[in-house]
């Protein structure tokens, strides 16, 4: 287990690094930058030697490879260097949008693993075939209906024409449950998908049989042997699932004009201001390494079997 | 977004439960309608509208849904219907384009690291794990900020992002192949490594290939939509439909269509990808 736990944890430090290198790489690739553009504009009133001063600033007048290596041993303490649209640190930025967003997506996944159990149970257990068949359809549905649109008549509908929610961010609990019902939909899709699968895989096995055939109800054959038997391919489809949650996140934000990461990211793109895109990519590769990282842990105290393979 | 993908590949292998699904046939045809339709309104948008979708007419400002506008007019008195119509032109070009691109180059990488193995295997495949284990879309945005705005540069962001899930899927099918007895054969026969992955290792591993495209077909409209919809991808005043929705939204309080029609034209397009790629994926595993 821990030769396991200790090359799962190489594993994604190396991931961290080559997503740096990769969005480093990408980005340095640009024809110019923020700053450049702005001592270059004409309009900027600066004079050359401004813009030398400004350019040693930010760092963009050593060559790349130092930039490259500086930037690293810099983003393994934790500086990911200053916006160069408002010169505040990255980090900063970050960690004044995330608690927005960690609400968001925290409450979206608490959403999404509900509607997908719920739809799960009732694709496998609802006594009449055609409800089964209405709840079989409700994943591909939510997969076929864009993040935005759903933000959009949702807002459009519940906010504006029915008044239920307020229509702007107040901070209150019914300001967040639309957005997180929208991106919760989002993940909701595949989870339930395999969920449903995996609960009938599993009842079809023997081991179910001989317990119905000793008289145990479905309520408590579920309980005690489908549910643990079914949950290992959700929760490793759940750290995969984390990618899309993010990548909805950057949609709902934006349409319900929520100061969260995604937002910063957009308006970062629209600006040109590198290293806040870097920091973003790298705060949300770190997450999604982490949270993979976390599932595979988890995974053998469910299944022990699946250490099997591993320590032999 | 390629969850789906696995997630509808985990589902596959289950056995279907109802052979008979009257419903079932009927829902695959109208999917068809509307994919066939989508596609008509992309390459001849002029058949089924004569107005220009450009044309600003102050007057008509704001018109709901009527018989003249069946999806009623916008802020500039443009009629909302053609600029949907036109709009298919951006949204499926684009990814067609997507899902183009990812192929070409999941195939070139596939191929590759299947077939020569060894190192070049485990640098390829080191690559693939890293570009998959950053969000997706995270990755296609930081693409945009190097290519710029627009539906093709969307359209490349999205198909490079996706490309990593072509390799990989190609790759498998080709490590398949070559450790058959039928490519064995081609080999001792002296057969050209080129002329083996042409004509053996290649077509063997297109129906997968096939499933996975229809499925990122849908997913690269939904990407590209929303890449606009937040203003990084397709530009005013071009018709797209993701840009369509952004621009109603200042009006959503009492214009509601100007959202509702062009995000429910979005929603049955990918819906009927969607289904139809799952009636593919059926037919492939009887």
């Amino acid at each position: 287990m821990r030769r396991y736990l200790i090359r799962r944890l190489g594993q994604a430090l190396l991931v961290l690094w080559a997503a740096y290198s990769l969005s480093f790489a990408l980005l340095s690739a640009l024809p110019g930058d923020a700053i450049s553009n702005r001592i270059a504009s004409p309009d900027s009133g600066l004079t050359a030697e401004s813009g030398a001063v400004l350019l040693r600033y930010y760092g963009l007048d050593q060559p790349l490879w130092e930039q490259y290596l500086r930037g690293i041993a810099r983003a393994a303490r934790g500086d990911l260097g200053l916006s160069l649209h408002t010169a505040q640190p990255v980090q900063d930025l970050l960690a004044d949008t995330l608690p927005s967003t960690l609400a968001l997506t925290g409450l979206a996944l608490m959403v999404g693993i509900l509607l997908a159990a719920v739809i799960a149970l009732a694709v496998n257990y609802l006594p009449s075939a055609r409800l089964r068949g209405l709840f079989a359809g409700a994943p591909s549905l939510f997969a076929s209906v864009p993040t935005f649109v759903v933000g959009i008549l949702a807002l459009q509908y519940l906010s504006f024409t029915a008044g239920l929610i307020p229509s702007v961010d107040d901070g209150s609990l019914t300001a967040l449950l639309a957005p997180a019902v929208t991106l919760g939909l989002v993940i909701a899709a595949p989870l339930a998908q395999v969920f449903g699968a995996s609960i009938r895989t599993t009842r079809s096995q023997p081991f179910v049989h001989v317990l119905h055939a000793k008289g145990a109800g479905e309520g408590y054959i579920f309980r005690k042997d489908v549910f643990r038997n079914s949950s290992l391919p959700v929760l490793t489809l759940l750290g995969l699932a984390f990618g899309e949650l993010i990548a909805g996140s950057v949609v709902t934000e934006s349409v319900f004009a929520r100061d969260g990461v995604g937002n910063l990211v957009v308006g970062a793109v629209n600006t040109q201001d590198l290293p806040v895109v870097q920091g973003v990519v790298l705060l949300s590769t770190t997450t999604y390494v982490l949270v993979n990282l976390a599932v595979d842990v988890a995974c053998p105290f469910i299944d022990p079997r699946v250490l099997v393979g591993v320590t032999s | 977004m390629t969850l789906i993908a696995e997630a509808e590949a985990e589902t596959r292998t289950a056995p279907p439960r109802r052979s008979r699904r009257p419903l079932g046939d009927a829902g695959v045809y109208l999917a068809a309608l509307v994919v066939a339709v989508a596609l008509l309104w992309a390459v001849a948008p002029n058949l089924f509208t004569s107005a220009d979708p450009l044309a600003v007419q102050p007057a008509l400002r704001f018109r709901p849904p009527s018989a003249d506008h069946w999806f009623g007019t916008d802020q500039l008195g443009r009629d909302l219907y053609t600029r949907v119509v036109y709009g298919a032109r951006a949204s499926l070009t684009g990814a067609g384009v997507a899902v183009a691109l990812a192929v070409l180059v999941g195939a070139i990488l596939g191929t590759v690291a299947g077939w020569f193995g060894g190192v070049t295997d485990s640098v390829i495949g080191r690559a693939i794990d890293v570009v998959l284990s950053i969000p997706g879309f995270l990755f296609a945005i930081t693409i945009v900020v190097l290519l710029g705005f627009g539906v093709l540069q969307a359209a490349v962001a999205v198909g490079l992002t996706s490309s990593a899930t072509f390799a990989r899927l190609i790759r498998s099918e080709v490590l398949k192949a070559r450790s058959s007895n039928y490519v064995e054969a081609a080999i001792t026969s002296g057969a050209s490594t080129f002329a083996i992955l042409r004509r053996h290792v290649l077509p063997n591993s297109f129906t997968a290939t096939l499933a996975l495209i229809t499925v990122q077909f849908g997913i690269a409209i939904i990407w590209i939509a929303s890449l606009s919809f937040l203003g990084l991808g397709a530009q005013p005043p071009q018709p797209e439909w993701g840009l369509l929705v952004s621009d109603g939204r200042n009006y959503i309080a009492s214009r509601g269509w100007l959202t509702l029609w062009p995000g429910l034209t979005v929603v049955a397009v990918v819906l009927a990808t969607n289904h139809l790629s799952h009636h593919l994926g059926r037919r492939r595993t009887p």
